[in-house]
C-alpha cells in the first residue's frame, strides 16, 4: 500500500477564498467570452467528468480503496436516467432521481461483496463486477438496446424554472451548477469526521478498527458515496451526450477516470478535476491532429508519474510553496 | 467484404473469438482460400464432426491454460516479490507475438523466433525495470498503474503504428502442421506441441523455484524482501531479473499463441485482464497458483465459449468473484499485508 508521504489532504484551512471565488466567476463569464459551442461542450464534459473523478478519489484518494469498476455506476445511473427519459418522462428531478437512486443500490451490494478483499484483490473484484455491468448492458438489448447503445435520450425538462436545456450555454450552467454542489457536499464531506475515518481507514486499518471504529461500515459509507456521485455524473453525461453505448460502462472507462485521478493528484479534490480537464482536452485536440494520440497520451501518463509526484495538484502546491517563500523573502 | 465461410468450423478459431472485442470485426475477414489453416480444414482427419468434442475442448482449453500461465507466472511473481501491479505486461506478449510474427516471416523459421524473441523482449524488460520501473517501487501503487497502464498504451499504439491494425496470422512451423492421432480423436499437432510445451516448462520453473539458488532467493523475496537484502542479497538485481523473466515468459507465449490466435490490436488488454484473473484466483506470489488458476480459467474461457458464447467473459469474472467471495486471498495465496 501507498506510502504515507505520498498522500496529501489539501485541508489547507489558511487558503484563501480568493482564488476559488475567482475560478468560479472564470467559469460563470466563460460563455460570454467564448462564445464556441465546441469550447462550452468541452468545458461542459470536463466538469461531468470531474464529477465522476471526485467521487472515484473519494474511494481512491481518502479511503485507499483502488476500484477499477466505478464506470459500472456511472453506466447504470446513464442508463436508468436514460430508459427513464426516453420511455416514461423526460422530467429531470425524475430522471437524475431514478438514476443517482440505481447508482446507490449498486453500490451497496457491490461494495459490501468488494471490500472483504484487499489491495489487487479489491481491484479485481471491482473490476469483475462492473464487467458484469457491461455484459448486461452489452446483451439486455430490449432495455438497453444492446450494443447499438440507447440512442436520442432527450435533455430534460426542468418544468418549475420554465428552463430549457437543450441549449448549450443553459446544459452549461446547469452542469455547473451541479458541479459547484457536488463540490461543496464532497468538501464537506471530506472534512467531517466520517471523512476522517476515511482517511484513517487509509492510513491504518487495524488501527482504526482497534480504535473502536466499525471499517467495514466506513468502507462501505465510502464506497457508496462514491457510487452515487458517479451516479450523478452518469445522470449529467446521458444528457449531455444524448447517447449511452456499452462503452461508457467498459473497464476502459473506469481505467480513464482512474488515470485522472492520479494525474491530476490523488487525495485531493480538486486535483481529480484538473486531470480529468487535461485528460479530455488532451484527448480532444491530440486525436484531431494525428492518428497517434494514444501513443502521445501513454508518453504524457509516464511524464506524469516521472517529473510531477503527486499530479496536477501536487505541482500547484509545490508552486505556490515556492511563490509564498520567494514572497516571503 | 468476403469472409471465411469455414469459420463455424475453423480449428484456429474459436466461436465468438470475434465477437470479444467490439474493434474486430464480427468474421474472420480472410477468405477460405487465404486461410493458412485451409489445409487442415480440408484434411479428412479433422473433419469437426468426427472429433470427440469434449476431449478436444478439454485440450483446446488446456492450450490455451498454458498461454495464459507463461504469461501469469511472471505476473505474479512480480507481484509477490515486489508489490508491483504492471498492466504492461499484456503488452510483452503482444510484442512477443508481433516480434515473433516479423522473425517468422524474414527468417522463415518458427524456433528462431521462439528462441530469439523471448531473449529480445527480456532485454527490453530488463532496461525498462532498470530505468522506469525501479523509482516506483517505494512509491505506491498509483504511480505503478498509470506508468505501467501508461507504457501499454504507447506499445500498443507503436505495434499499430509498425504493424497496422490488421489481423495478422502467422503459419504453423512445418513440423508441427497437420493433425495428431489420439486414438478415440484427432487433434491439431500444434497445439499438442503447445500443451506438452507448456507442462515442460512448467515443471522446469518448478524445478528453478524449489531446487536452486535464485529460485530460494526468490521464494524468500517474495515472503520478506528486507530480510533477503539483509542477508547480503542484491535485491535489486534479483527484481530486475525476475521482470527480465517475466517479460521474457510472456514474449514466449506472445509467440507461440501466435500460430493458433490471431494477432490484432487489443490482444494485449484481452490477455492481460484474463492474465490478471488467473493471478488473482491463483494467489499472488506463487507458481502453484498461477498454474491451477490458468488451468481453471483456460478451461472456462474454453466451454463459457461452447456453452455461453456470448458470456464467456462473465463466467470468467463471475468464477474470479466466487473463488475471492470464498476465499479472500485466492485459491493459494497468503493473506496480504
Amino acid at each position: 500500500m501507498p506510502s504515507r508521504d505520498e498522500w496529501r489532504v489539501t485541508s489547507d484551512r489558511r487558503r484563501r477564498i480568493g482564488p476559488g471565488l475567482a475560478t468560479i466567476a472564470a467559469l460563470v463569464i466563460f460563455p460570454f467570452v467564448s462564445p464556441s459551442i465546441y469550447f462550452q461542450n468541452v468545458l461542459t464534459e470536463v466538469l461531468i467528468f470531474g464529477i465522476f473523478a471526485m467521487s472515484l478519489d473519494l474511494l481512491i484518494g481518502y479511503t485507499g480503496l483502488f476500484s477499477f469498476g466505478h464506470a459500472a455506476f456511472f453506466g447504470v445511473a446513464a442508463y436508468t436516467a436514460g430508459i427513464v427519459a426516453t420511455r416514461f418522462s423526460d422530467n429531470m428531478l425524475l430522471t437524475l432521481a431514478a438514476g443517482v437512486l440505481a447508482a446507490g443500490l449498486l453500490a451497496l451490494p457491490l461494495g459490501a461483496l468488494s471490500i472483504r478483499s484487499v489491495g489487487i484483490y479489491f481491484l479485481m473484484l471491482t473490476l469483475a463486477f462492473s464487467q458484469m455491468v457491461y455484459a448486461a448492458a452489452y446483451k439486455w438489448t430490449w432495455l438497453t438496446g444492446g450494443p447499438n447503445g440507447l440512442a436520442g435520450v432527450p435533455r430534460p425538462v426542468l418544468g418549475i424554472l420554465g428552463l430549457d436545456l437543450a441549449s448549450v450555454s443553459t446544459f452549461y450552467y446547469a452542469t455547473l451548477t451541479f458541479f459547484l454542489a457536488s463540490y461543496v457536499v464532497l468538501r464537506r464531506i471530506v472534512a467531517s469526521p466520517l471523512g476522517h475515518s476515511f482517511v484513517g481507514v487509509r492510513e491504518n486499518e487495524s488501527r482504526m478498527r482497534a480504535i473502536g471504529y466499525n471499517t467495514w461500515l466506513v468502507k462501505l459509507a465510502a464506497f457508496v458515496i462514491a457510487g452515487l456521485f458517479a451516479g450523478l455524473a452518469g445522470v449529467l453525461f446521458s444528457y449531455f451526450n444524448g447517447f449511452i453505448s456499452p462503452s461508457d460502462v467498459y473497464w476502459t472507462t473506469s481505467g480513464l477516470v482512474m488515470v485522472m485521478v492520479i494525474i491530476g493528484g490523488a487525495g485531493t479534490l480538486l486535483g481529480p478535476v484538473l486531470g480529468a480537464g487535461l485528460v479530455l482536452i488532451l484527448q480532444n485536440i491530440v486525436s484531431s491532429q494525428t492518428d497517434r494520440w494514444p501513443l502521445i497520451m501513454g508518453a504524457t501518463f509516464i511524464l506524469f508519474v516521472l517529473v510531477a509526484r503527486r499530479g496536477i495538484a501536487g505541482i500547484f502546491h509545490d508552486t505556490l510553496a515556492l511563490a509564498r517563500r520567494s514572497a516571503r523573502v | 467484404m468476403p469472409h471465411c465461410l469455414a469459420e463455424p468450423y475453423c480449428p484456429a478459431r474459436k466461436p465468438g473469438n470475434y465477437r470479444k472485442s467490439r474493434r474486430l470485426p464480427a468474421h474472420c475477414p480472410l477468405p477460405t482460400a487465404h486461410c493458412p489453416f485451409s489445409a487442415l480444414l480440408e484434411s479428412p482427419l479433422v473433419d469437426p464432426q468426427t472429433l470427440s468434442p469434449y476431449l478436444v475442448q478439454v485440450l483446446n482449453g488446456l492450450a490455451f491454460s498454458m498461454l495464459l500461465f507463461l504469461l501469469a507466472a511472471g505476473l505474479s511473481v512480480i507481484f509477490g516479490m515486489m508489490d508491483f501491479i504492471n498492466l504492461a505486461h499484456g503488452s510483452f506478449y503482444m510484442l512477443g507475438a508481433y516480434l515473433g510474427f516479423t522473425a517468422i516471416q524474414r527468417l522463415g523459421s518458427f524456433w528462431v523466433a521462439v528462441v530469439a524473441v523471448p531473449i529480445l523482449v527480456a532485454g527490453l524488460g530488463f532496461g525498462l525495470e532498470m530505468v522506469l520501473l525501479r523509482p516506483l517501487y517505494k512509491r505506491g501503487h498509483l504511480d505503478q498503474v498509470l506508468l505501467t497502464f501508461g507504457l501499454a498504451f504507447v506499445f500498443a499504439d507503436v505495434v499499430k503504428w509498425n504493424w497496422g491494425a490488421d489481423i495478422r496470422s502467422v503459419p504453423q512451423p512445418p513440423e508441427l502442421t497437420g493433425a495428431l492421432s489420439l486414438g478415440v480423436t484427432v487433434y491439431p499437432r500444434y497445439r499438442g506441441f503447445v500443451i506438452v510445451a507448456g507442462l515442460l516448462l512448467a515443471g522446469v520453473l518448478w524445478a528453478i523455484q524449489a531446487r536452486t539458488r535464485l529460485g530460494a532467493i526468490v521464494r524468500a523475496g517474495v515472503a520478506d524482501k528486507e530480510m533477503v537484502s539483509g542477508l547480503g542479497i542484491n535485491v535489486q538485481l534479483v527484481f530486475a531479473a525476475v521482470f527480465a523473466f517475466g517479460a521474457g515468459l510472456a514474449a514466449l507465449s506472445g509467440v507461440i499463441a501466435a500460430p493458433f490466435l490471431s494477432l490484432a490490436p487489443g490482444m494485449d488488454f484481452e490477455q492481460l485482464i484474463l492474465s490478471l484473473i488467473v493471478v488473482v484466483v491463483g494467489g499472488l506470489g506463487t507458481l502453484k497458483g498461477a498454474f491451477w488458476g490458468a488451468i481453471v480459467v483456460g478451461l472456462a474461457d474454453t466451454f463459457g465459449k461452447i456453452w455461453a458464447p456470448d458470456f464467456s467473459l462473465l463466467v470468467i469474472f463471475a468464477i474470479m468473484a466466487v473463488v475471492l467471495l470464498l476465499r479472500p486471498n485466492g485459491l493459494f495465496g497468503r493473506a496480504l499485508a
